[in-house]
């Protein structure tokens, strides 16, 4: 019996098919960018303290130790939904958190911290959301971690879970921690 | 009548709203066609398909502001697209920088239409050769015949 090759085509083709979209489908959410930023010093700023009047920061505050920077803002639900988890990791983790307040209302950024506790050590008033262009941000919750030389090291996007930081966010601290420099 | 009326008013305070999503000023008519390009060609990173001319999301509403303020720095259009990869990657533009990476994106059709080319001139000559075995075959045939009848 000899079987025709040209019966093969469509296998063939079906084939491929099948290890290209299964390679289309292994990929990661369509909406996450690849962060164009990680292992490049923090973005420039000159921003207002969220709660000190008339005081600026600039990078000087972000370098020095390992530290969070997470943009968040009060319309941003999912930001609601890890300040425990920020609030933990500030607590027991021993990691500064600096917040970056979105395209946000200072009135009801402070209201809202009030009501829901302040984890962070700092906030910069990003109303323009000048900073959070620099740092390629595209919606909140953003947290990124920085190292002790102000280097961006990792960046996540979405809300900080306790699994994101089991997962993610303490392993790249503790690879931090262990090599100095 | 009043349908075609209501039509047309319908598409008039569409069309106006949309003109008034930002009012940017701009010192001559250049920038503002510049501006215009440069957000349709920029792709909001928020969306999946749609460019910053397009949305209303809050980034998109910043990106056009963004550029806004780079085109009124005097940034080139090349600048103000570099600007926004380095922030966003290949992702915010619609056609991509040829790298390593996007080469495939670049040059797969090609690859493709080569691949299609050499197939096309395999089957072709495959079927000349075919018809000449054929008419070679039938020839013999009828000469043999042919012959056959003059020896009968």
């Amino acid at each position: 019996m000899t079987l025709n090759k040209s019966l093969l085509i469509p296998l063939f083709v079906f084939i491929m098919l099948v290890v290209l979209l299964g390679y289309g489908f292994s990929l990661k959410d369509p909406n996450l960018l690849p962060s164009q930023l990680i292992d490049q010093p923090f973005p420039e700023f000159n921003l207002a303290d969220l709660h000190e009047d008339g005081r600026t920061r600039n990078n000087r505050d972000v370098n020095g130790k390992i530290a969070l920077v997470n943009v968040w803002a009060t319309w941003c639900p999912n930001c609601l939904v890890e300040h425990p988890e920020l609030t933990r990791i500030a607590r027991d983790e021993g990691i500064p958190i600096i917040g970056v307040n979105y395209n946000d209302d200072s009135e009801k950024a402070r209201a809202w911290l009030v009501r829901h506790g302040d984890p962070y050590v700092f906030h910069l008033v990003d109303n323009q959301g000048r900073l959070a262009i620099d740092l390629g941000v595209y919606g909140a919750p953003e947290t990124f971690v920085v190292d002790t030389e102000g280097v961006i090291r990792f960046r996540h996007v979405g809300a900080v879970t306790k699994s994101v930081w089991q997962r993610t966010l303490a392993p790249v601290i503790s690879v931090l921690r262990d090599s100095p420099g | 009548m009043t349908r075609f009326t209501f039509l047309v008013a319908l598409f008039l305070s569409v069309s106006s709203s949309l003109a008034a999503i930002d009012a940017y000023q701009f010192p001559n008519e250049e920038l503002q066609a510049r501006h215009h390009d440069l957000i349709d060609q920029l792709r909001c990173p928020q969306c999946l398909n749609t460019n910053l001319a397009g949305s209303d999301a809050m980034i998109a509403k910043d990106l056009r502001r963004e550029v806004h303020r780079l085109l009124l720095e005097g940034k080139s259009d090349d600048e103000i697209l570099t600007f926004m990869h380095e922030r966003y990657g290949d992702f915010i533009l619609y056609s991509p920088r040829v790298t390593g990476a996007t080469m495939l994106l670049w040059f797969g059709p090609l690859l493709f239409l080569a691949i299609a080319v050499v197939i096309l001139v395999l089957i072709v000559r495959h079927r000349r050769q075919q018809i000449v075995e054929d008419v070679d075959t039938q020839q013999l045939e009828e000469i043999l015949t042919a012959h056959s009848e003059d020896s009968d």
